[in-house]
Formats: structure tokens, C-alpha cells, sequence
């Protein structure tokens, strides 16, 4: 089946990487066939909520002053939806990790997701979040936040560009645009 | 020089190891009688403790403390040691110097070394529930796994102290913190003001700061023992990422140590670029800071511009070392290439740009009365205590301590720059404010009157393609955005250093939050906070 549906702004599908991937996701996703008013409904809300995702003031080290200057003005990520972050977890849809986590802020960390309500997404922003980058060989540093925490896009850079983590962004709308929202937390258990 | 026949005199077993840079070994048991010495006037009056370096000799466990008088800017290096791995004990300074404190807690979170009469051992860094002491050379890397736990706060409460008695017996006692009927705010270490994860328990009477109790390691990677199977090219990344925001300096400061143990002499051209670089990296960091420093106060106008603003330093960064935040632009010898053919125009255009930046700035929120109103007048921070404490950078010279290692120590070539160095005398936050604005004019000037002279011989001595420093220890300051930055390495001969460490300036800028909050009330504790401007990985390390 061809991703007809996700739909980002300006962006053809073909410029985006790892479309075989989403499309086995929505192989699986549907392959029972959707209730023709849940699947509009579903449209609907994923549309926006795919376009008002908003992250968590998280940040630990050198890739949060990288997430600033997306959120500043040459980048400014408010274009996609993304507009405020929450400095409470609990008003927040997505945390970005970004930075080094260690032995002594994973705990702190879990808290923090679990303080945070359904549906929610991690992305694992730069080399540290996704394996312990530069610092794996260190005995206090969490060798990627996958370790703790379920992680839906992988940013990777140390630290990402600005253009990189917004390209990380989208794809996690493209995810969100793809979920069957009546069915997000029941998969899980 | 008579300081050291006064210390042989007051302890004869001592051993002077360096004549130049003065370094005298001095045995534990007369140790406490010389630094008290060392302190007073007579004994030069060393006010400043400027770094106390825990070291693992193998069949001893030693500290190294770095000494400066800031009247005569005379250096001097004191050693001392115990034999004793099992139970290390030495005495404390920090009645002395106050940014011992946290230094020596430091020291027995990484060595173990217990200090008698130091008010509060308590592990620093690392979780409280830690075994072993990880920058001993024989600490097994896979004691510790990973453990989800949250931390307790009686783990964090308790405390021991070491006390020593007339008979010179050593006895232990533990207390707690804060009281039972204090008020204990915590702040952090998930709070987006603190700047980064730090923790700060905060006692309150009311809505006045009581005592403030900072709690770190949520980001501490352990950089200093990862870097003991490093090699030195290696190593640059590292410096680069403990003070992002001064990456490029702190890089600096570690080829400029590397470079001064192989003895190699850097091309004048490498020595004007990295100067360059370094000051657009101060401006880069201060206008970083002035815009975070404006949006605690509620004004995300200032957050925007000065990112804005910053971005024009971001594409030259880019352009000429090939990463944004992460320059990595110097490396051992020199640069690690030429810069573009556009940066002299890049530069010039930048130049009388950010100073009509400048300007705006000062009319949009300098001028600004209700910013007045919240900066004028809180937050004070003496000049002794400046000093005690160890509060370098802007956050120092705005209570009127000259401590600009560009000035003390020229490096690179700033012995070839006319330049200000931005004083305040009062100390507020007011004042710390103003001086990284006027400090950003500054370097402006000095970019000015270098980028028009760039000589021409090349841009790196290249090194050897192994780097192996000779045997011996070397110690470098630099001037960082946030004060001073230090690097001492220890080598014994090999491709990695034997023992590395860095001088954190933000550490002791949280340790003054104590002195310069206490009788503030808490709703000020984040601007406060923010005027000092530390960054947490730098601490951490």
C-alpha cells in the first residue's frame, strides 16, 4: 500500500528516507481493514494532532542549546505545529532527549515520562540519547535512553543540526499520522 | 624566594619539586600548618584557591592545591599525600578558602580521601548509593550497573563529618542538612530555569532564601577517567563538550597545554585565528546568556534576538571549522585548516552589525524600568568572598576583582590586543548583567584590531603523528566566557595522560549562590541564579 495519506507541508514523500519503513507500519496498522467513520475520525484528529506536538523544556547537555535555536527565530519550529514547549510534563506530547543521560538522571528521567499523559513520544536527540556517543565508554553514562525509556525517532548528531532535528519532527508527524488513535495504549498492553 | 625556606622551615621534610613554577611536597602531618601559613599576610596572603586536584600515585593518594595571591599574581602549587588507600585522611582547607568545599567533596567522591573537620562529606557527583571511587586506578568499571532507583532524600540529607580532637583521635558524626522544621523547596533537576540539571534544595523563612543546599551529577559522564585511556587529539572533543557554550576555548585550553608539554611553537597566523575564534565564541556565549538571562525575567523577546543574533557567529563556526556548536577547530600544533577566503569579509560585516545590536539591546531592556526594578540592588556578591569563593570571569570582575587571565596570562595573542577589561565594583546582578554587554563590545575590539593583520606563515606546526608527552605535569589557564578554565595534566610518558583534570569555573559560580541569595527572596533566586551564568556540564564534567 502507498502512503497516500501523510502529508507534510511542502515536503514530497519521496524526499523523506525510510518510506518502506512507515509502510510496513501501515501494512500492519490496517491489515484488518477500518471502520469507515473511525478511519475519517482518525484522520481528523491525527491531523491535529499531528501539527500541535508540543516538547518538554527538557534538556542536559549540549544538544538542548541546539533544540534552542530551533525553537529561535531562524528555524522556528512554531511553523509546524511545534510552537510552545512545557516546562510540565504533564501538558507535554513529546520529550526530547537531548543530551547525555546518566546513571544519576535516568530515575529522574523515567519519572519524567511516566509523568507524562497518553499519547506520548520520546525522541532520542543526538549521538549521546541514542548510544551514549562520545561518552559510551564512561562508567556513570545510560548507553542510549532506549535502555530506559521507548524511543519513536533517533536524531543523530553531536549535537544535530537545526535542519537535522527538524527533519526528525516530521517524521514523528508522519508516525502520529499513521496510528489508528482509538487503538493507542490498548496495543501496548 | 623566602615563601619557600618559610615553608621548609615550618615543615623540613618537605620537598621543593619546581623552582619555576613554585611546587612544594609537603608531608600530611605538617600540611595543616603550612596552608595556614600560605593564607595569612605574612605568608604572602594566597587568597585564592583557584583548583585542588585529587591524584591516585599509585602507592599513595595525593591532593594538589593551585594557589594565587591576587595582589602579586605569584602561583603557587602545594602537594601533599597519604599512604593510607584503606582509610585516606587529610586536613581540611576549607575554613580557609571557601571554594574548597566543594572541591574537597569533589576529591572524596573520585579518591575517597576523607577531609577531618570539612563540614560536610557527602558524595558530590555521583549517586549516593555508589561503590567504590571511580578515579582510583584500581576501580572495577563494572561495580556499579545500572540502577532505576530514585534517590532517597534521607540519601541526600545525611551527612558525615570528620572531626579531630585534642589527643588527635578521629571521630565521626552525622547530621542532617536542614532541621526538622525547615521549609525545603526543591528547584530542579528537571526545572527550566536552572539552566541545565542542576538541583538546588532551597531553605526558605517565608519567602526569603534561608540556605541552598546544590546537589549535582545528573550530568556528570565521567570525562576526567575516560580521558586516562584517551589519546590527546582525542581528548579535544571532550574539552569541547564540557562548556558547550565556550567549546572552542576550552579546546584551547588543552592544545595550548599539549602544545606547551611537547614544547612546539605555533604559527603566529594559527595564534591571531584562535583568538578570533575564541572571542566570537565569548560573544556567541554572552549574548546566549544575556537572552536567558532576560527570558527568567519574562522578556522571550531578548531569548529570540540574541539567538538571532548569535546565528551569524554559528555560519562562520560553520563555515570555517565545519560544526556549529562543536567547532573543532583548533587542534595540537595549530588549526586544523585555513580559514575561507570569505572570513575577513564575514567577520568585518559582523563587526558594526552587532554593535547596532548592541545599542538596541540597551534601549529595549537595559533602559527598560521594570527590568531595572528586578536587577538594581539584589543579589550582592563582595569582593572577598568573590575571591574566597573563587567567582572568576564577569561574575568575578563585576564585584571588582581583575581576574581576566587574558591580562595575567597572556596567551595566544592577546598580548598584542589593546583592551578593557570590563569592571564593576558593586557586585549585583545589575552589575553582572552590564558587564557581559560592555564585554561583548570589548571583544568586538579585539577581533578588530586582529583580523585586518592576519600574518602569513602557515596555519599548523605539525606534530609528531603519535602524541606522547614527555614525563612530567603542566598546568594552563584560560579565560573562558564564564572565568577561569583550567587544565592540568600529569603524564608519565605515554599516549594518554596519567591523570587530567579541568578547572570548572561554573562550579564555583553555584557554590557563591549561597552568599549572594541568602536574604533574597526566592523569586529572585532564578535571576540571581542566571546573572552568574554557569553551565551544568562544565560542573559535572
Amino acid at each position: 500500500m502507498e502512503i497516500k495519506d501523510i502529508h507534510i507541508k511542502n515536503i514530497p514523500n519521496e524526499e523523506f528516507k525510510d518510506n518502506e519503513y512507515l509502510e510496513q507500519y501501515v501494512e500492519e496498522l490496517r491489515k484488518n481493514g477500518t471502520n469507515v467513520v473511525v478511519g475519517t475520525l482518525n484522520d481528523i484528529i491525527n491531523w491535529g494532532r499531528s501539527n500541535s506536538v508540543w516538547p518538554l523544556t527538557f534538556a542536559t547537555s549540549c544538544c538542548g542549546i541546539e533544540f534552542m535555536c530551533v525553537g529561535a527565530a531562524r528555524t522556528d519550529f512554531a511553523r509546524f505545529g511545534w510552537e510552545v514547549t512545557r516546562n510540565s510534563p504533564r501538558q507535554a506530547d513529546v520529550v526530547f532527549v537531548a543530551g547525555t543521560i546518566v546513571q544519576k538522571m535516568a530515575p529522574v528521567l523515567k519519572r519524567l515520562y511516566d509523568q507524562m499523559a497518553e499519547p506520548k513520544y520520546v525522541i532520542a536527540m543526538g549521538g549521546c540519547a541514542i548510544s551514549g556517543g562520545p561518552f559510551q565508554s564512561s562508567y556513570n553514562v545510560v548507553k542510549g535512553v532506549n535502555e530506559i525509556i521507548p524511543v519513536d525517532v533517533y536524531i543523530p548528531g553531536c549535537p544535530p543540526r537545526p535542519d537535522a532535528v527538524l527533519y526528525g519532527m516530521m517524521q514523528l508527524q508522519r508516525k502520529i499520522k499513521l496510528e489508528n488513535y482509538f487503538r493507542i495504549g490498548k496495543e501496548n498492553k | 624566594m623566602d615563601i619557600k625556606n618559610k615553608i621548609l622551615a615550618i615543615a623540613p621534610e618537605s620537598v621543593v619539586e619546581n623552582e619555576e613554577l613554585l611546587t612544594i611536597s609537603v608531608s600530611a602531618k605538617d600540611f595543616r600548618a603550612v596552608v595556614e601559613w600560605i593564607k595569612s599576610k605574612e605568608g604572602g596572603s594566597f587568597d585564592y584557591l583557584q583548583d585542588l586536584i585529587g591524584v591516585d600515585n599509585g602507592e599513595s593518594l595525593g591532593v594538589i592545591y593551585r594557589l594565587f595571591s591576587t595582589q602579586t599574581n605569584t602561583a603557587l602549587v602545594l602537594k601533599t599525600a597519604t599512604i593510607d588507600r584503606e582509610n585516606p585522611e587529610i586536613m581540611t582547607v576549607s575554613d580557609l578558602w571557601e571554594s574548597a568545599n566543594l572541591y574537597e567533596r569533589e576529591v572524596y567522591d573520585f579518591f575517597g580521601i576523607k577531609f577531618i573537620n570539612h563540614p560536610d562529606m557527602r558524595r558530590l557527583f555521583l549517586r549516593h548509593d555508589w561503590v567504590g571511587y571511580p578515579l582510583r586506578k584500581d576501580y572495577d568499571m563494572s561495580s556499579n550497573p545500572l540502577s532505576m532507583k530514585n534517590q532517597t532524600p534521607e540519601m541526600m540529607e545525611t551527612t558525615e563529618t570528620l572531626t579531630l580532637d585534642s589527643e588527635g583521635n578521629v571521630k565521626g558524626s552525622q547530621f542532617q542538612i536542614f532541621g526538622e522544621k525547615e521549609y525545603v523547596v526543591n528547584i530542579g533537576p528537571q526545572h527550566p530555569a536552572t539552566h541545565g540539571v542542576l538541583h538546588l534544595r532551597v531553605s526558605l523563612d517565608g519567602e526569603t532564601v534561608k540556605k541552598i543546599d546544590p546537589n549535582f551529577g545528573y550530568i556528570h559522564r565521567g570525562i576526567e577517567k575516560m580521558s586516562e585511556s584517551y589519546t590527546y587529539p582525542q581528548i579535544l572533543h571532550l574539552a569541547d563538550r564540557l562548556d558547550y557554550l565556550s567549546g572552542t576555548m576550552n579546546r584551547h585550553a588543552v592544545c595550548l597545554c599539549v602544545e606547551k608539554a611537547l614544547g612546539l611553537e605555533v604559527p603566529q597566523r594559527a595564534q591571531y585565528i584562535r583568538t578570533i575564534f575564541d572571542e566570537l565564541t565569548r560573544i556567541a556565549s554572552h549574548l546566549l546568556g544575556w537572552g536567558c538571562m532576560c527570558m527568567d525575567m519574562g522578556s522571550i523577546t531578548a531569548f529570540i534576538y540574541g539567538m538571532r543574533d548569535r546565528e551569524k557567529i554559528m555560519d562562520i563556526f560553520e563555515e570555517n571549522g565545519g560544526g556549529r556548536l562543536m567547532c573543532n577547530y583548533s587542534v595540537i600544533g595549530g588549526l586544523s585548516k585555513d580559514v575561507t577566503p570569505s572570513f575577513v569579509s564575514k567577520v568585518k560585516e559582523f563587526i558594526p552589525y552587532m554593535r547596532k545590536m548592541l545599542k538596541e539591546y540597551h534601549i529595549l531592556f537595559t533602559g527598560n524600568p521594570i527590568a531595572r526594578g528586578r536587577m538594581k540592588d539584589i543579589g550582592f556578591l563582595s569582593k572577598e568572598d568573590a575571591i574566597s569563593y573563587g567567582v572568576t570571569g564577569p561574575s568575578g570582575r563585576a564585584s571588582g576583582w581583575m581576574n581576566d587571565v587574558r591580562v595575567l596570562e597572556p596567551y595566544a595573542a592577546y598580548d598584542k590586543v589593546k583592551f578593557d577589561v570590563v569592571m564593576r565594583e558593586e557586585g549585583g546582578t545589575y552589575e553582572r548583567y552590564i558587564v557581559r554587554l560592555d564585554e561583548i563590545e570589548q571583544s568586538l575590539r579585539i577581533i578588530e584590531q586582529l583580523i585586518d593583520n592576519l600574518p602569513d606563515d602557515g596555519f599548523i606546526t605539525k606534530p609528531k603523528a603519535i602524541i606522547k608527552l614527555p614525563e612530567g605535569e603542566w598546568f594552563q589557564r584560560v579565560e573562558n566566557a564564564r572565568g577561569d578554565f583550567g587544565v592540568y595534566i600529569s603524564s608519565k610518558g605515554d599516549k594518554s595522560p596519567y591523570r587530567i583534570k579541568f578547572r570548572s569555573p561554573c562550579m564555583t559560580l553555584v557554590s557563591a549562590l549561597n552568599p549572594t541569595v541568602c536574604g533574597e527572596k526566592i523569586a529572585d533566586l532564578i535571576m540571581i541564579g542566571a546573572s552568574l551564568d554557569y553551565v551544568i556540564p562544565c560542573i559535572d564534567r
